[in-house]
């Protein structure tokens, strides 16, 4: 019925950042919160925090760095031609996901087992900004694994585009945007990392 | 159509920006050994808005993009900003 | 370019067949114009369950004590008649039905810029329906917290609070969709000589709001899930005895939640910065003016959350802060009423009822932005925070405000979009009859709350039996008078005589095509020669 629309790159990439912003504003809730609870239970937040294994954190903030240089990559790759390249890259990206993903399953095993959970009695015995930061710390990380998963079955997706062709040099805004969005992922995390492992003083 | 001629960036930048970014990591690890007391929480705030500067300008390709996508992150950035300091207004003035 | 198309005798524009049959044609359609109306409709009965259920809590209260339902129902009742009212009607209210059916043609687009967004939208918004209907019959029974779900009862009570915010998670990503869909749409999709400057007034207050959508709604979205994750999971972020603090639920609910009644009230604006022009015959006095209040508004309605909170337990400074700035944000909307008269000023004045609707919204919305002030100025909230001034004051605003120019939206475009005209005399009867019932209902509330009535409460001293009484009765008065305003619109709208391509004489793009628009909206990629009010240069006057 409607007429072929000439396609918009910009427009598709700005329509891209908008939902960005909007996931910027999503987390930026619960950095609030975490700003207002350290101010108020500065000394807690440090107990609390350096339970938190800064091997694990750090290593998946390189796992997650890395994953963005090679989505970064693979847009260079599929424009100059490489598509093999590409998909090569992308399938790099989505293996780095899944090592941050099975990185933080072995992570919260560990403090679930100690009995380190939200509602846990061992919770309850804890002073009151110690609560506070492993409850935030369970829900920023795990809100930010959810989307870690999401940008994997995205970027996933890209890859069987670039393979049947739809997505290619001449029209590659679908894995622009799917890059972007890995790319917040990544942010985020930039943030998570040193407000959460890195409080030790 | 003026996008097809946009700017590739060459996969050495790419490539220079990320070993900044593992430099600046470990530059954040370093400085959390410290006591700074209050000024840690502002050092490694800083580290990480310089560390995401470049995933944005680069990786995301910010810096080649034209100014209204600047101007509308700014805004949203802003708007978070406000969002924060004024919820502060309140939690820091208790009695 | 004027045609009259006999309705039977040709095809009936965008309601001819559509990609799929029947009604998988319209429920799986990508055609703004569809997706317009499926909103309307959806949001229309929304409305009308929402009204019921007003009514019902008014005959509850028409006598102390238990009139026709116990407590606990009563506050079922009005959460349900909040979260109905805001979620499923006014929020999405003009943006996406009006929006959806005339801002791409406003800006000589053929759709949207994100088509197949804009269908998810609105399922996003169905979905989140169903789920807020389930939520009254599934787990502890309907929420009976208040729409603003305050914790620590929304965390406590066994009502089915955990699927309602799942359902106002949902509503709000439609919203957050709508928003972003429509910004890009904007920038991008704009025909050939539509300058930044003669965009229609009303698209202008949709950018505006888009943006409060993409920028506030997701807070809305992080403080449900967080009652949810209380609820469900056993974090305490806002409970005292895990070392949180139920005052933060207040500033991230309030965050969205102020932002939030711009988003209400700012596209109503835009429909009478559309409707007044036209019924004045003349260009819209100080268009830039009210571009940059629509814009004021939305940016400086981002730093006011917090006069819902002066009673809350937070800081004198914030409170004092917060009031100050509360002030300030009435200035751009002084400016838009100042430049509404000026317009009308030596205008030659046409009285059909998009008009009485509009000038209804001048003066309901500023009696209730002027009580506005007075909960806003942090010593006088104090008596009246939490009472029915409170209650009288939103109505005034949302329902004369945002309500009225809903109806004025419905009265002057809708004729444009099924091609048919209503019955103009009963219209203004309707209104008439609204206009009082609205009056008689509201005022009684602002009485009763000065009083010291409060809200909220199933229960009543007798003192106030009498007031109650009169809202009740104006209640039944407004209810007549919606009921008038939508079979006249309905039997007009599909049995009506034909309306013409431009009833009302309009200047903007929507008026320049047929009745009903064709599917593509235009012929050929309209070229934009003058302003949107230039009823000279369209050659209308």
């Amino acid at each position: 019925m409607s007429g072929h629309l000439h396609k918009d790159y910009t427009g598709a990439k700005f329509g891209m950042w908008l939902f960005l912003f909007t996931e910027v504003l999503l987390f930026g809730g619960l950095f609030i919160l975490y700003g207002v609870y350290l101010a108020r239970y500065p000394k807690e937040f440090v107990m609390a925090g350096s339970q938190l294994n800064v091997w694990f954190g750090g290593a998946n903030t390189l796992v997650l760095l890395t994953s963005s240089l090679f989505v970064a990559m693979s847009i260079t790759a599929l424009r100059r031609g490489a598509k093999r390249l590409c998909l090569g890259l992308l399938g790099g990206t989505v293996a780095c996901a899944a090592i941050f993903m099975i990185n933080k399953f072995f992570e919260w095993s560990a403090k679930i087992h100690h009995g380190i959970y939200p509602g846990s009695a061992h919770l309850k015995e804890m002073l009151p900004g110690e609560m506070v930061f492993f409850n935030i710390y369970y829900l920023t990380t795990g809100l930010h694994g959810i989307h870690v998963v999401i940008g994997a079955i995205v970027l996933s997706w890209t890859m069987v585009f670039i393979k049947t062709g739809r997505v290619n040099a001449g029209d590659w805004v679908i894995l622009e945007n799917a890059g972007l969005y890995w790319h917040l992922v990544d942010l985020i995390w930039i943030f998570i990392f040193p407000l959460y492992y890195l409080i030790l003083h | 159509m003026p996008e097809e001629h946009a700017h590739i960036i060459p996969y050495r930048t790419f490539l220079l920006v990320w070993v900044a970014l593992l430099v600046l990591t470990g530059l954040t690890i370093a400085a959390a050994q410290f006591h700074f007391g209050a000024l840690n929480v502002w050092i490694a705030l800083g580290i990480a808005t310089l560390k995401s500067s470049l995933v944005v300008a680069v990786f995301m390709h910010m810096k080649y993009e034209q100014p209204l996508f600047k101007l509308t992150l700014l805004s949203a950035l802003a708007i978070l900003a406000i969002f924060v300091g004024m919820t502060f207004l309140d939690v820091l003035y208790r009695s | 370019m004027s045609r009259d198309l006999p309705p039977a005798a040709t095809g009936r524009g965008f309601f001819d067949e559509g990609r799929y049959p029947g009604i998988f044609g319209w429920i799986f359609s990508t055609d703004h114009k569809r997706i317009g109306l499926l909103y309307l409709w959806s949001i229309g009965t929304a409305f009308c369950v929402g009204a019921i259920l007003g009514l019902l809590l008014r005959l509850e209260l028409w006598a102390p004590g238990r009139t026709i339902m116990d407590a606990q129902t009563y506050n079922a009742a009005f959460t349900l008649h909040g979260v109905i009212m805001i979620f499923l009607f006014i929020i999405p209210g003009i943006p996406a039905a009006f929006g959806n059916l005339v801002m791409p043609i406003q800006i000589g687009a053929r759709d949207v810029a994100f088509p197949r967004l804009n269908l998810l939208s609105w399922w996003l918004y169905i979905s989140g329906a169903a789920l807020a209907v389930t939520a009254l019959f599934t787990g502890g029974g309907p929420p009976d917290t208040g729409w603003t779900f305050y914790v620590p009862f929304s965390t406590h009570t066994s009502t089915n609070v955990s699927l309602a915010t799942v359902a106002v998670f949902l509503l709000g990503f439609s919203s957050i969709l709508t928003g972003l869909n429509f910004i890009t749409t904007i920038h991008r999709l704009r025909a050939e000589g539509m300058t930044w400057m003669r965009i229609p007034l009303f698209t202008w207050s949709l950018y505006a709001t888009a943006w409060i959508q993409v920028l506030a709604t997701p807070v809305l979205g992080i403080t449900v899930a967080l009652v949810f994750a209380e609820r469900v999971i056993g974090t305490g972020l806002f409970d005292p005895a895990q070392g949180g603090d139920p005052i933060m639920f207040q500033h991230l609910f309030w965050i969205y939640s102020h932002p939030a009644v711009y988003i209400m009230v700012l596209p109503g604006m835009g429909v009478v910065s559309d409707i007044i022009p036209v019924f004045s015959r003349k260009p819209a006095f100080g268009y830039k003016a009210i571009v940059v209040s629509s814009l004021a508004i939305a940016f400086a309605g981002s730093l006011v959350w917090a006069h819902h909170m002066y009673t809350s337990g937070m800081s004198d400074t914030a409170v004092m802060v917060f009031s100050f700035l509360t002030f300030i944000v009435a200035i751009p909307s002084a400016i838009k009423v100042f430049n509404w008269l000026a317009t009308m000023y030596q205008g030659s004045i046409l009285l059909d009822p998009p008009l009485l609707f509009a000038l209804s919204f001048i003066l309901l919305f500023t009696i209730g932005g002027l009580t506005g002030l007075v909960l806003g100025s942090a010593a006088t909230d104090i008596h009246v925070h939490d009472t029915y001034f409170v209650v009288g004051h939103f109505h005034f605003v949302m329902f004369g405000g945002t309500g009225m120019a809903f109806f004025a939206a419905m009265h002057y475009w809708l004729p444009k979009i099924y091609g048919r005209m209503y019955d103009k005399i009963v219209a203004t009867v309707a209104w008439g009859v609204i206009f009082v019932g609205f009056c008689v209902l509201y005022l009684s509330m602002k009485v009763v709350g000065l009083m010291g009535m409060p809200r909220r409460y199933w229960d009543y001293v007798p003192e106030f039996t009498g007031l109650n009484q009169l809202a009740t009765i104006g209640s039944w008065i407004l209810a007549i008078g919606l009921v008038l305003m939508f079979v006249n619109l309905i039997r007009g709208l599909f049995w009506g005589p034909p309306a013409g391509d431009n009833p009302w004489g309009g200047a903007t793009l929507e008026w320049q095509i047929p009745s009903p628009p064709p599917a593509e909206n235009f012929d050929s990629d309209p070229v934009v020669t003058h302003g949107p009010y230039d009823f000279k240069k369209a050659g209308i006057l």
